[in-house]
């Protein structure tokens, strides 16, 4: 008796999981053909930007600033004791560029966007908004989870360019300014390493689909709250767990994908 | 004569019918086999105890719910047959006034009426202006257009949500618990407008509730729902005069009777004597 009710949660479970991924993938879709048009999504989406991006500037910018520097020192001890601090341009930018940048931004980015996401929608259900919109005849995938879906997917690759951005001045600052390495070196050698399409359109690339999964969980996780208190804590608690996993598993799939040749 | 005729029909044959609905939540049964309906230009009322599905019943007429057996026949037509689009243009035809006022959070009470009037309507801005000033002016709320939702209080946040629930003047308006959690003015005021804006738009008003004296008040029929079906039906001095037992303890607030105070235990006696294990 107890191996088949262990057998029946099983199956119970993987079908409640299917079915999860199922009513996910319709949202995503959902969000996906609802693109914001210019006349009633266009100041919903520049509202959005406004909460998810211009807003989360701030922890990027420092965020961004303080790993670059420590990144630059960290780098100058040991590249110092070869005689090759000059490199520390290239070291710096490309570990900020290729990885740190996208995905750090994306971790911040869940913390700080992607929970507030989860517990807005999650209010907004709680609160019968949703209903509402339902009952008035407009689709909340169009209203609500549209507009900060691709608000999403725009801002984070614009966050992780600024936060690569910062990130390098923070390490000319550590290493031109403190460590006195020449900065006619740091930067010519930094530009003829940096590559467009390698580095700079692959953070791009990354960030995007970073910006689709945190968002997409974010969302989904809201969209699914239980409406009660317990429900939005232990949803917003997901979504920044799920989110991070999300992005540190993506990140080897996509690094192995476009630097593993 | 035979428009007339016709006519007349249209206008007797009820504007909402239930049929034989079943709904479960999970394994537990909501509704087992009920069947109502809902007349044009009256108040219905639904009654019962907490928790039994009231709610969940104007979930059902919205097409917000499936049921798992049964129908809910809108104008003639059933609401869980219809396409994601047709559903969605019968919607234009029903409103909804939630328990907790359901108000926009991040708009103010003027952007919160003229909401589905931008996106249904295509009226202009100065023609939508004056018909969200009429419809505040007629639930009293015309200075408050400029307030934010939590600035106003419970009662003012439902007054506010009424305003924008005719916004489109629907056939049909459900309310859900209205006079819940209201003080008396309030209370008061809302019933005033539930009645005279049913008399003065020729609205089809459904409300759900359990405040007994505002209910027999406005309602032209009511219907009262326990232990998953419909137990009396009839107008309010027909329910009054009834001589159903559970009808009278729900109608009377006496907390014990048909339906028991205490919830379902073994005997008081031998719990308390029963030694720890």
């Amino acid at each position: 008796m107890n191996l088949i009710d262990s057998i029946a949660n099983i199956g119970r479970s993987a079908i409640h999981l299917v079915m999860g991924l199922g009513r996910a993938g319709l949202m995503l879709w959902g969000a996906i053909v609802h693109v914001p048009n210019l006349r009633k999504g266009g100041p919903l989406l520049i509202k959005q930007l406004y909460v998810l991006g211009v807003r989360s500037v701030v922890i990027v910018v420092v965020s961004g600033l303080f790993i670059g520097m420590v990144l630059a020192l960290q780098g100058y001890i040991i590249l110092v004791d070869f005689g090759t601090e000059e490199s520390l341009g290239p070291m710096v930018a490309l570990s900020l560029l290729r990885e740190l940048g996208p995905v750090v931004t994306a971790l911040l980015f869940a913390g700080r966007a992607g929970s507030a996401l989860t517990a807005e929608i999650g209010l907004m259900k709680s609160t019968e908004q949703l209903s509402s919109l339902e009952m008035m005849a407009v689709d909340p995938l169009r209203q609500v989870i549209a507009p900060r879906f691709w608000a999403g997917v725009i801002s984070l690759p614009l966050l992780s360019l600024m936060f690569s951005v910062v990130g390098i001045l923070g390490g000319h600052l550590v290493g031109v300014e403190w460590k006195g390495i020449d900065s006619g070196a740091f930067w010519s050698i930094l530009q003829a390493s940096v590559e467009w399409d390698k580095d700079i359109l692959n953070t791009i690339i990354k960030s995007m689909l970073f910006g689709i999964v945190v968002t997409w969980v974010a969302l989904y996780r809201g969209y699914e709250v239980e409406p009660n208190p317990e429900g939005i804590s232990r949803a917003t608690t997901s979504t920044v767990v799920q989110a991070s996993l999300a992005v540190l598993a993506l990140d080897f799939l996509l690094t192995a994908l476009m630097f593993g040749s | 004569m035979q428009i007339m005729s016709q006519q007349s029909d249209i206008n007797q044959s009820p504007l909402v019918e239930i049929n034989h609905l079943g709904f479960n939540r999970g394994s537990r049964v909501i509704y087992e086999d009920i069947s109502l309906t809902i007349p044009r230009g009256k108040i219905t009322a639904i009654m019962g105890p907490s928790g039994i599905g009231k709610t969940t019943l104007l979930k059902l007429i919205g097409g917000q719910l499936t049921p798992e057996h049964g129908h809910v026949l809108f104008d003639g037509e059933d609401i869980h047959q219809l396409s994601r689009n047709a559903l969605f243009e019968t919607r234009k035809r029903m409103s909804m006034l939630f328990q907790s006022g359901a108000l926009f959070t991040d708009m103010n009470v003027f952007d919160n009426v003229a909401f589905a009037l931008r996106e249904h309507s295509g009226l202009s801005e100065s023609i939508i202006r004056k018909v969200v000033l009429m419809k505040l002016q007629a639930v009293g709320l015309r200075g408050a257009a400029s307030l934010m939702p939590n600035e106003l209080s419970g009662g003012m946040q439902r007054r506010a949500a009424l305003a924008r629930a005719i916004a489109l003047e629907p056939e049909l308006i459900m309310y859900d618990e209205p006079f819940a959690g209201q003080d008396p003015i309030s209370m008061g005021m809302l019933v005033k407008l539930i009645r005279d804006l049913s008399s003065s738009l020729s609205l089809t008003s459904l409300v759900v509730s359990h405040d007994v004296d505002e209910v027999l008040e406005i309602a032209d029929y009511v219907y009262v729902i326990a232990d998953k079906k419909i137990i009396a039906r009839g107008t309010p001095t027909e329910l009054k005069q009834s001589n159903n037992l559970q009808l009278q303890q729900f109608l009377e607030g006496r907390p014990d009777g048909s339906v028991p105070f205490h919830f379902p235990a073994e005997d008081y006696q031998q719990e308390l004597l029963r030694e720890l294990d």
